[in-house]
């Protein structure tokens, strides 16, 4: 059970991504989420942690299940919750973010949960604000929280990570799962690969410490763990893959494909899923499918988050 | 103007000249070098330790005016070009109006002169195409006659083939060069910065290097089949170094540029996020560094110019993917210069001043400067061994966008004479 005070800090104030979190850092995380994984197991699923704190969504990109999952974790450690949302495009246009930030700031946020096209967005954030800025996916650059939630969910069902052999299947190029994935996953001991169209693998990601895949069968038979990726069909437009029939063929999972391999795979997914494109409808709802506790310690995982950050100091 | 100018360091390579010596300016033409103990009614400064080269040009400027006032006018921009050693500069056409028609030009060149006693001699660069947006020739010959000393769409390549191929044609009549702001567009389209291993690292979208080489190919190609002066504008690849050192050993008219920044930096400098690392060419790799200091040492690049290019506050403080491309440089060019080709044992001074005075002038064309008797004195003087922190708060120009604040460098711009007018540095 979380206290109100930890006695371990983060090394940095802000969430901005994994790339570089030390590894007891990411352990601590994860051991704070399994206390507050109980917490939602009991029937008042809400501890008064950040009772007085102020916490804003600022979503400039609409994504629903990130934004909810904030916002219940919020919740849940009484923060006082302020949503913003605002199309790029717009904002653009007219103010920019340095002035949205500095009008929110001057409401007195604690905490700013920030979601953004553009790449580096919290970290530009970071240093024009004082208040401790979440990344909540920024670009094609970091998804720290989904990739701890992912770290989460594969430590509860392996009991470790070190050792372990993921693949991340799919649009690597476009994807802000993927780094912080690869990142987290490199620095609690795992052996990543990604796979792929090589039109979706970007320049020298080898240099990470990952190994590159272009045919799924052979990602398939030195993994146990599939991380699979959703597909944006628009990509096809933009010459990245010719069609999505392809692409299902040579780079969906389906079942037909793991029952090549004599034993269990477990399958994930950040989700939102196309179903029978990356991944075939059975294998997602199958009985090795981690996706929808994958949505359960999202909360948890962004609990512990907030909880560290907002009660440093 | 009387001055003396003593115990002076003075490099010509163009006149071989390399020795210490006094030198007497009267009413802005060189009346005697040597010694000279006394000279009646002049100003004496003491130059031991200065260096004295023939004036320093900058050949890519964005002077922003007319248009974009704000980020930069003729005034400012010339005094920016002066304090940082500069005696010319040569201004590019993407302004508003671009620089297609020869009232643009004239305009240019009339509101230059008043500029501090006109130190500083502004030269357009016309478009290449009207509007730059390449679809049909602007008045290249009326252009030059009006002024313009070279032609470019900077900001944009000449991107079809088939205008390349007219734009020689004309270039070749006229014999000022093309000067191509070299990149297919195809490969770099919403790209933020180099492909690579860092731009994957950020999740920015990537601009490879042979978005710039396979421009430079083609056009190389057509150089050879046409035989026009051709000039690459800011160079920054290994491969383009290569291109252009085989094309030299043909004897071809092709020439080139590099930029103190594409010397200095790498891509490492965009993990800041920090939007003044964003600029186009991006700032590439080690390895095309060490290319690049190679093709400085072996004179396959003619040219250092810095694609001064100012950008106000407000458009440079937002999301790195929506700032605009480019950062200010006439004011650290020499510091930069000096701190990582001189000190580092890539070029001597001399060397130095052919990229920056000989070279320049040669390719387009531009009245020499020379150091000796009866010449009129247009100069740069240069302390090289000076150490000084960047401060953008010092510059004169009216953009700060520069990653360089707080670095420290070696080496400064002192002073300039130019028509009869004398300006120190600080
Ligand atoms: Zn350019």
């Amino acid at each position: 059970m979380p206290l109100t005070e930890s006695s371990r800090r983060l090394a940095s104030r802000h969430l901005l991504g994994l790339e570089g979190m030390p590894k007891e850092d990411v352990q601590l995380i994860l051991d704070t989420a399994k206390s507050f994984r109980e917490v939602l197991e009991r029937p008042i699923k809400k501890v008064p942690t950040l009772q007085g704190k102020t916490i804003v969504n600022l979503f400039f990109e609409s994504s629903t299940r990130t934004r909810l999952s904030f916002e219940l974790a919020e919740r849940r450690l009484s923060a006082d919750v302020v949503n913003f949302s605002a199309d790029v495009s717009s904002v653009k246009k007219g103010e920019t973010l340095k002035d949205t930030a500095r009008n929110i700031e001057m409401m007195k946020i604690d905490i700013i949960v920030i979601r953004h096209a553009a790449a580096g967005a919290p970290h530009f954030l970071s240093k024009v604000v004082n208040a401790i800025i979440v990344n909540a996916g920024d670009g094609a650059h970091e998804h720290p929280t989904q990739a701890l939630l992912d770290l989460y969910t594969m430590r509860e069902k392996f009991g470790q990570i070190e050792g372990l052999n993921v693949c991340i299947v799919g649009d690597i190029a476009h994807s802000r799962v993927a780094l912080s994935d690869i990142h987290g996953l490199k620095a609690m001991g795992a052996n990543v690969s990604v796979c792929g169209p090589k039109t979706l693998i970007p320049r020298e990601i080898e240099r990470f410490g990952v190994r590159v895949h272009y045919k799924l069968d052979d990602a398939i038979r030195e993994s146990d763990v599939l991380n699979v990726l959703r597909i944006q069909l628009e990509r096809q437009a933009g010459a990245y893959f010719p069609t999505i029939r392809e692409y299902r063929e040579y780079f969906g999972i389906t079942r037909e494909r793991l029952d090549k391999v004599k034993r269990p795979m477990t399958i994930m997914h950040p989700g939102p899923i196309n179903r029978d494109v990356e991944l075939s409808a059975n294998v997602a709802d199958g009985e090795h499918s981690l996706i929808l506790q994958q949505v359960l310690n999202g909360v948890a995982v962004r609990m512990a988050i907030l909880y560290l950050l907002g009660t440093a100091n | 103007m009387n001055i003396l100018f003593k115990n002076a360091h003075l490099i010509d390579p163009a006149l071989n000249v390399d020795s210490v010596a006094d030198i007497h300016i009267v009413h802005g033409i060189i009346q005697k070098i040597g010694r000279v103990s006394f000279a009646k009614g002049a100003e004496v400064y003491d130059l031991a330790e200065k260096i004295v080269a023939p004036g320093f040009v900058d050949m890519h400027v964005h002077l922003r005016e007319p248009g974009y006032e704000y980020k930069e006018t003729i005034e400012t921009g010339c005094r920016a070009a002066a304090s940082g050693g500069f005696t010319a500069v040569c201004c590019m056409p993407n302004t508003n109006p671009a620089i297609d028609d020869a009232s643009v030009v004239k305009n240019i060149l009339e509101r230059a002169r008043s500029v501090l006693g006109g130190i500083v001699d502004v030269y357009p660069i016309a478009a290449v195409t009207k509007g730059r947006e390449g679809k049909e020739l602007a008045p290249m010959m009326e252009l030059a006659d009006a002024g313009a000393v070279g032609f470019t769409d900077d900001g944009a390549p000449v991107e079809q083939a088939e205008i390349m191929r007219r734009a020689l044609e004309y270039a070749s009549m006229i014999g000022k060069p093309i000067i191509q702001h070299a990149e297919d567009l195809t490969l770099t389209k919403g790209g933020a910065m180099n492909e690579g291993f860092i731009s994957t690292g950020l999740g920015l979208p990537g601009m490879p290097q042979v978005a710039e080489e396979v421009m430079v190919a083609r056009d190389i190609r057509m150089v050879e089949y046409i035989g026009a002066p051709y000039h690459v504008a800011h160079i920054s690849t290994r491969g383009t170094v290569e291109l252009v050192r085989s094309t030299k050993a043909k004897k071809l008219p092709v020439t080139c540029e590099v930029t103190p920044h594409h010397f200095t930096l790498t891509d490492e400098a965009v993990r800041s996020f920090d939007t003044n690392t964003k600029m186009n060419p991006p700032l590439r790799t080690q390895e095309d560094i060490e290319a690049i200091k190679e093709g400085l040492r072996d004179g396959t690049i003619d040219v250092i110019a810095t694609d001064h290019a100012p950008h106000s506050q407000d458009e440079k403080e937002v999301e790195f993917a929506f700032a605009p491309f480019g950062i200010v440089g006439l004011e650290t060019a020499i510091g930069l210069a000096i701190t990582e080709l001189v000190e580092l044992k890539v070029l001597t001074l001399s060397q130095l001043i052919e990229k920056f005075s000989i070279n320049p002038r040669k390719i387009l064309k531009l009245s020499s400067a020379k150091i000796a008797e009866g010449e009129r004195a247009n100069l740069t003087i240069v302390d090289p061994k000076s150490e000084w922190v960047v401060d953008i708060r010092q510059f004169k120009s009216k953009s700060k966008n520069s990653p360089f604040h707080g670095r420290t460098l070696r080496g400064k711009a002192f002073a300039v004479i130019n028509n009869n007018q004398l300006l120190f540095s600080d």
